[in-house]
């Protein structure tokens, strides 16, 4: 009754402001609508994991092959038996020949990238964002086989000129996927040198220290977790990376002997099997198996990025 | 043990100079001297590095563009169809069945990386949905695009009994691409300007509303741009597409039924793209000019990105003083 | 019984009122309870050093903190007799009722006819006609129609400041509010697009429009304003007419703060 009371020139505003008008209907709906988008994503994630996995697992379950004869297995020929009546199919050399390729593309690609990050940030930061970036765009965007096409022309060449044999192997792999990793862990140590505050800097400078020893004493440090980020997401990439590798490396499934010769990855592998093995096998069980530690891989790749980020995250604030 | 030896240096020289304030050491002037010739040379050693991915960048263009150059002046090339046992075949249906590919994947993951991105950022920007989410978004943005090409081979062509085609082909790389944009959309978002989305919700909208309306418009240019650099990136994927959209390229013809495998625009005929097509023939090829139809390929190919990122920018910078009314 | 209704009451009726209206971020108090009254036609001026809680309070008229995650606001903020500050009350209905001009000018990246028409569409009005004659009678009383008539679709990002802050306050009167809130509306802005701002409000006031500003301005506070509340850590400290506030203030703190003693 009181509301009755107050009549103003305007409408009485008790009528419009109970029940659900229908602007809140919109907003409900844009609400629902843009989180069933949310949720696509998510169960399709969901789908993935639990399809690649449950395929991965029947090597062991169904074809009962033990876990030892795969991950510490170094003999890959699914289609004979070894002594032990078990098929061959060690996984070993590939798990080593991909860390390594990762590790190593990832130790050619960081003086590179961190010297890069360093020149753009601290330098020539207008260069970095109107120059250097778009170009490492550039890079990023070039497809995968486009590199696989310039290492078999240009990398392997020169390697097999350079130390002899085929030219293929892990070193060429290495030397490819250094350069495509390059523009990832260049444009996240970028972002991560950017992100440390000007006050540190000006703290060192004000100690009359030139800009190498701030970069090194000051920014570096305060940069270090994000830094490692950058370097892990690289990684992930390399690890990843099926078709340049596959095109370089010289697909021999054998426990890597040397850097100069022929290997396989996992990713490689995969590439090269998955065509010609009949669902069901187990020639083709153990390619998901493969598979499945391809996405294990991945996903720890992001524990440790998600690990790093809450030990070193709000540092800065 | 150098930087031991720095520091020593450097403490020895201050204990010093509270003694004598007004006379520096040598010793102190030497180790000023030496920061300087320090600095000087980290920035010369830093030039170079840059200078040298410059250079780099630079050759590898240039060398996939030189040795596909032969072909790219071929009229001929980008309209015939591929041969399989004789030189002089093209990439006319790789060319289109790339565009096509590329255009469905839009079509499908643009609207939900839109949808997906608008509630991250306006409803939920925090609490544990979100978390869940972001952390899905982050997974499938690390997968190996092999992994993402086998999930869609099991799903798509084997579950759902699509077979080798353009369809699984494009759900697949929407998979992939998702991640892209949804970030890319994220970040466009929450650059706008906060009291964007304050003046629209003091004036009584919802934030939808103020979403569709106001943010997103102001987003549009960072949007676009991109939304076209990722498309390069979809364009240039073969490792998703090889057990997906398949490796074989049916003659296309314009004429044909929708329900045949030969008309272009039919979803349930395998496509073969560009990216694809050099893999192929480098890995299992037995034409005679192998060499050179790959390097025309990728050059074709690398052309196309360029064109998408310049085209990004452009588009980018055009709407954006439309916006901004210059 | 509507059209009976006796209009004299107005002056005894404030238009909006808050009772102890307290704001929390996350759990820390911004803004002790606050009780204040404000009637249709006057302008209120709340001042105080930065950081006083002012605009903590603006905000909370219409509502405006809750979009801040971790805001919470208590009391009653009565509007029409109505406690807005309640759960089943419609944010939207509120603030279409309860207009916001900010600090920094934020016209929408739109053209300048579009940055009014917007909330109007919004708001239910799709006539063509109605939406020309609006967006005109709301640019006139801002005082921008002769500066922009002809350019009515050119982006507003075209306008200078000044300009931009009074397409602000027209894209506020175009809704047909009867409490304007502004949150120092000419910090960004200079001398001369600041005089037209004070112009626009005192015109707003004498259309019997209730006009909330905050100013860090104590000039400004007395050349505008018909009662002013001086604001301090998070306390409302004194209220009253202007004239009496800058020329007899009773509290000691305000009168320190007015002889520039902090602040």
């Amino acid at each position: 009754m009181s509301r009755e009371k107050i009549v103003s020139s305007q409408s009485s505003p008790s009528s419009e402001v109970v029940g659900v008008s229908p602007k809140r209907r919109i907003e409900r709906r844009g609400q629902i609508l843009t989180g069933l988008c949310v949720m696509l994503v998510v169960v399709l994630v969901l789908t993935l994991i639990f399809m690649v996995c449950s395929r991965g697992i029947s090597t062991f379950a169904k074809d009962g092959i033990p876990l030892g004869s795969f991950f510490a297995g170094t003999t890959w020929n699914p289609h004979q038996n070894g002594a032990d009546g078990v098929p061959l199919v060690g996984a070993l050399p590939m798990i080593v020949c991909s860390f390594s390729v990762t590790l190593l593309s990832c130790l050619l690609a960081l003086p590179f990238a961190l010297g890069a990050s360093i020149f753009v940030v601290e330098v020539a930061p207008g260069f970095g964002s109107r120059v250097f970036r778009p170009l490492t765009e550039v890079l990023v965007g070039i497809p995968s086989v486009v590199f696989g096409l310039v290492g078999l022309g240009v990398v392997v060449p020169w390697m097999r000129g350079l130390v002899g044999g085929t030219g293929y192997g892990i070193l060429s792999a290495s030397i490819v996927l250094a350069v495509m990793i390059l523009p990832t862990v260049t444009s996240l140590s970028t972002d991560a040198l950017a992100a440390v505050p000007n006050a540190y800097r000006d703290g060192s400078y004000g100690l009359g220290c030139t800009r190498w020893q701030t970069v090194v004493g000051v920014v570096l440090p305060s940069a270090l977790p994000d830094i490692m980020t950058a370097v892990i997401m690289g990684m992930s990439r390399a690890f990843g990376e099926a078709l340049a590798v596959q095109m370089i490396i010289g697909n021999a499934p054998q426990m890597p002997a040397g850097l100069f010769t022929p290997a396989s990855t996992l990713t490689s592998v995969l590439t090269m099997g998955m065509g010609n093995e009949a669902m069901g096998t187990v020639a083709n069980d153990v390619l998901w198996a493969l598979a499945m530690v391809l996405l294990a891989m991945s996903l720890v790749f992001i524990l440790i990025v998600n690990l790093i980020g809450r030990k070193g995250g709000a540092k800065h604030d | 043990m150098t930087s031991k030896d720095a520091t020593g240096e450097k403490n020895a020289p201050v204990a010093e100079a509270e003694d004598q304030a007004k006379a520096p050491s040598a010793d102190y002037t030497a180790t000023v001297r030496r920061a300087r010739v320090q600095d000087k040379a980290a920035t010369v050693i830093l030039t170079v590095i840059v200078v040298l991915i410059i250079v780099g960048l630079a050759a590898i263009i240039a060398y996939i563009l030189a040795s596909g150059a032969g072909k790219l002046v071929d009229p001929g090339f980008l309209t015939k169809k591929p041969e399989q046992f004789k030189a002089g075949g093209g990439i006319g249906p790789e060319l289109f069945n790339s565009f096509y590919l590329l255009v469905l994947t839009l079509v499908i993951s643009l609207p939900i990386s839109l949808g997906a991105a608008i509630f991250l950022t306006q409803y939920a920007p925090q609490g544990p949905v979100t978390n869940v989410a972001k952390t899905a978004i982050e997974t499938l943005s690390s997968l190996p695009s092999i992994v993402v090409g086998l999930f869609g081979m099991l799903t798509f062509v084997l579950t759902f009994h699509w077979g080798f085609s353009i369809l699984s082909g494009a759900l697949t790389l929407t998979m992939f691409n998702i991640p892209i944009l949804v970030r890319v959309i994220q970040q466009a978002l929450e650059a706008v300007p906060r009291d964007q989305r304050d003046a629209a919700l003091a004036l009584g909208l919802t934030r939808w509303e103020a979403t569709v309306h106001v943010l997103v418009p102001a987003a549009m240019p960072a949007i676009v741009t991109g939304v076209i650099l990722s498309a390069g990136r979809v364009f240039g994927e073969a490792a998703a597409l090889i057990y997906t959209a398949g490796q074989s390229a049916p003659e296309l013809s314009w004429a044909a039924p929708i329900t045949s495998l030969a008309n272009p625009l039919n979803v349930f005929r395998p496509a073969e793209t560009l990216a694809v097509h050099i893999w192929k023939i480098n890995s299992e090829g037995v034409v005679p000019d192998l060499t050179a139809v790959s390097a025309g390929t990728a050059a074709v190919l690398m052309v196309c990105i360029l064109a998408f990122n310049i085209i990004a920018r452009i588009a980018g910078r055009a709407l954006e003083r439309r916006l901004t009314a210059e | 019984m509507t059209e009976a209704a006796p209009i004299q009451a107005r002056p005894i009726d404030p238009v909006l009122h808050t009772h102890d209206v307290t704001v929390d971020y996350s759990g820390k108090r911004a803004l002790n309870e606050t009780s204040l009254s404000f009637e249709s036609g006057t302008v209120t001026a709340l001042i105080g050093p930065s950081g006083c809680g002012k605009s903590t309070f603006l905000r909370s008229i219409n509502l405006m903190n809750r979009e801040i995650p971790g805001c919470v606001i208590g009391g009653k903020v009565v509007y029409h007799d109505i406690n807005v500050n309640a759960r089943g009350i419609d944010t939207l209905w509120l603030r279409k009722r309860v207009g916001m001009v900010f600090q920094q000018p934020n016209p929408f990246r739109k053209s300048i006819y579009e940055n009014i028409a917007f909330a109007l569409k919004s708001h239910g009005m799709t006539k063509r006609a109605d939406l020309d004659e609006r967006v005109e009678k709301s640019l006139r009383s801002a005082a921008l129609w002769d500066e922009v008539k002809d350019k009515l679709h050119d982006s507003a990002y075209a306008l200078s400041g000044g300009q931009q802050q009074r397409l602000c306050i027209a894209r506020t009167l175009a809704l047909d509010p009867d409490v304007v809130l502004m949150d120092e509306p000419c910090s960004a802005l200079d001398p001369i697009a600041t005089f037209a701002i004070e112009e626009t409000i005192t015109d707003m006031a004498s259309r019997g429009i209730c006009v909330i500003i905050v100013t860090h301005n104590m000039q400004q506070a007395s050349r505008v304003s018909n009662r002013t509340a001086f604001f301090l850590m998070g306390t409302m400290v004194e209220c009253g007419d202007t004239p009496q506030i800058f020329g007899a203030p009773k509290d000691q703190r305000l009168n320190d703060y007015l002889n520039g003693r902090f602040g």
